[in-house]
């Protein structure tokens, strides 16, 4: 512990202060200093240059994220770099190693698997749920009566998520008494281990993350309902079948829509989680996820650097499928900046 | 008055066939939908009513009943044993301080900073704001380990400290949610204020903040979503049984109890009501939330 803040708490536990509360103490006091610092700087400025009252509100405005910037993100990341070039437990002091820890990750079979089955979940699932989702889009948005109450049952599976839905598949994917096993008996097959059988682990992993495709079935839902309909009137009149219209309407009109579900859809496929650590891992390494992987360096095996050379090689592995997204994505993508006459505001970056 | 006797019958019926609702034009074509949208629904909706039906059953029963889910047993005992087995509203507490604080943290530093960059353009805004959507791609893990360190010295592991906190300090998706929002509100309303001699912070928190009600309420509800089932912040952070959510909880207890099956879908279906009890009290602005969180 830092000697400072050590001294504060036992300030702080000195002064009676609440055990629970004595954490606390240290973050409040760095907190009050540093907007002390920010206040006077504020109260000064406005002083000195009395016109400037609107960029003065602005920098203030700005500054709970501005700090949180500065103390998660900045330091945390310029820290990273160094700690990723350590060997550090915690207890004894880092030691520098240079760059042994990227060298060892790139020779860790382990590294090796769970890079092979973190693409492969994402690689194989965004573009099943990206797909199904708009079909379902598409179906949903068919005029019909009762369509709402369809909606919202498609819709209702993705309230169950994280640990809950996890426990829930384990149960339907349970070879011995589970849902899935039953049906397909019933249909005289017999069903595959699922999460305990190494090569079906990562399928049961994808066809569960269908399950909650109604979250961006919604999205896309929206977007089809902004679709102009003097756009599909005019092909109409032209000629335009069921199939051109979707093809030349449909589809540009929702592609910024598509191309930002694509781009969450992989970021936060690659930083699957809680489906490796609830299953261990799965059999024979088949569920060892990169965050999972990460996880078990950095707060099992209390391996901070190594741990740290993980997260740096994931965060080069995302940019770089964003980058090849956004590459690709360029001549598919279709902004429009004119509209039936009117203008519409386009994001401004400024 | 001639012209238009003469061209109207000859358009009125195809006028009229447009005019009828889909499903009434193309008959077929309806009950083909129909087929698919209730066989999809059934697909959709079998695992969460199996989930109902086996939190209901014996453990015998399980074994015997298979895919079915009628629920031949009502066994309510499985939801007190749910409760009483584990000290479950003291998790429920966790699990609420840490999604509640988050929640009104994450609002306000938000919202400031959304006004901020789409009402206050001064110099270098652009840039700041360029820099906030930059840090949307930087994947939680890199500072993972660093935060880990520096609530380490602080003192604050294995408290809620750490998960309630950065909340606090704003976040870039919904600062960016908050300037859309704030962007294509009427600039006047910033005239009328500084002409009455309000301060920039006041105008925000007294004119600006209550007419973003819908963006609150939606960015509110989403959050909720995120914070209540967040796993991997409780699984770094906590280590005693006393500061545990439920879902930390959920995940050791199937490790523990794995195979007592009724109790673990008690379990499940608990921690899942509350984000199905604010989806139906709120189903009209989750709707709208996702409309404008879903990009464009």
């Amino acid at each position: 512990m830092n000697p400072t803040i050590g001294w504060i708490r036992q300030l702080a536990e000195s002064w009676g202060v609440p055990g629970v509360l004595v954490p606390l103490v240290p973050f409040l006091v760095l907190l009050a200093v540093l907007y002390a610092v920010i206040g006077l700087a504020a109260y000064g400025a406005k002083r000195k240059w009395p016109r400037a009252d609107k960029t003065i509100a602005f920098w203030l405005f700005i500054s709970p994220w501005l700090i949180g910037f500065l103390v998660f993100t900045v330091g945390p990341m310029l820290s990273s770099v160094y700690v990723s070039l350590t060997s550090w437990d915690l207890i004894t002091p880092p030691k520098y190693v240079g760059i042994a820890n990227y060298t060892e990750a790139f020779q860790d079979p382990r590294v090796a698997q769970a890079i092979k089955v973190t693409l492969l979940y994402a690689l194989i699932s965004v573009p099943l749920q990206t797909a199904l989702a708009f079909l379902v889009a598409l179906l949903m948005n068919v005029d019909l009566p009762g369509i709402r109450l369809f909606r919202t049952i498609w819709y209702l599976p993705s309230l169950v998520s994280g640990v809950a839905q996890i426990v829930l598949f384990l149960w339907v994917f349970n070879p011995q008494y589970g849902l899935a096993n039953d049906l397909l008996g019933k249909a005289g097959i017999e069903g595959p281990g699922w999460f305990n059988d190494a090569s079906w682990a990562l399928p049961t992993v994808i066809l569960m993350s269908l399950w909650t495709v109604g979250g961006a079935m919604v999205i896309y839902l929206a977007g089809l309902k902004d679709v102009p309909s003097n756009l599909y009137e005019a092909a109409a009149l032209d000629g335009a079948g069921v199939v051109r219209l979707f093809w030349h309407i449909t589809l540009p009109q929702l592609s910024p829509i598509i191309l930002f579900n694509v781009l969450t859809g992989i970021i936060g496929a690659l930083q699957i989680f809680t489906q490796g650590f609830i299953a261990n891992g799965g059999p024979k390494d088949s569920l060892l996820f990169f965050v999972y992987y990460l996880y078990d360096n950095a707060f099992q095996n209390f391996r901070m650097g190594y741990a740290s050379a993980l997260a740096w090689i994931l965060f080069v592995i995302i940019m770089a499928l964003t980058a090849v997204t956004l590459r690709g994505s360029a001549f598919a993508v279709y902004y429009e900046t004119e509209l039936g006459g009117r203008r519409r505001p386009r994001l401004r970056k400024g | 008055m001639a012209v238009l006797v003469e061209t109207r019958p000859a358009e009125t019926p195809a006028i009229r066939r447009a005019d009828r609702p889909y499903w009434r034009r193309n008959l077929p074509t309806t009950l083909l939908l129909y087929v698919v949208l209730v066989l999809g629904s059934a697909a959709f909706v079998y695992p969460f009513l199996w989930m109902i039906a086996t939190s209901l059953r014996s453990l015998a029963g399980v074994g015997s009943a298979g895919a079915s889910i009628w629920p031949d047993e009502f066994l309510w005992d499985n939801y007190t044993r749910a409760i009483t087995s584990f000290p479950f509203w003291r998790y429920t507490l966790n699990s609420v301080l840490t999604t509640v604080i988050p929640i009104v943290g994450t609002v306000f530093s938000c919202a400031l900073a959304g006004f901020a960059f789409a009402r206050l353009r001064v110099r270098f805004s652009g840039v700041i704001f360029a820099v906030v959507l930059a840090t949307m791609l930087l994947p939680g893990e890199v500072t993972m380990v660093p935060q880990f360190m520096l609530f380490n010295n602080l003192g604050m592991i294995d408290t809620l400290y750490p998960l309630v906190l950065p909340a606090f300090f704003g976040s870039p998706f919904y600062i960016f949610l908050f300037r859309q929002f704030f962007a294509r509100m009427p600039g006047e309303l910033a005239d009328a204020a500084v002409v009455d001699g309000c301060g920039w912070f006041r105008m925000f928190l007294l004119v600006y903040l209550p007419l973003a009600r819908p963006a609150v309420v939606a960015v509110s509800i989403l959050l909720f979503m995120g914070y209540w089932n967040n796993f991997l912040g409780p699984a770094i952070y906590i280590n005693s049984d006393q500061w545990k959510t439920l879902p930390l909880a959920l995940a050791g207890f199937q490790s523990v109890n794995g195979t007592d099956t009724p109790l673990l879908m008690a379990t499940s279906v608990l921690i899942t009501l509350p984000c199905l009890a604010i989806f139906f009290l709120a189903q009209k602005q989750i709707t709208n939330g996702i409309t404008f969180t879903g990009g464009r």
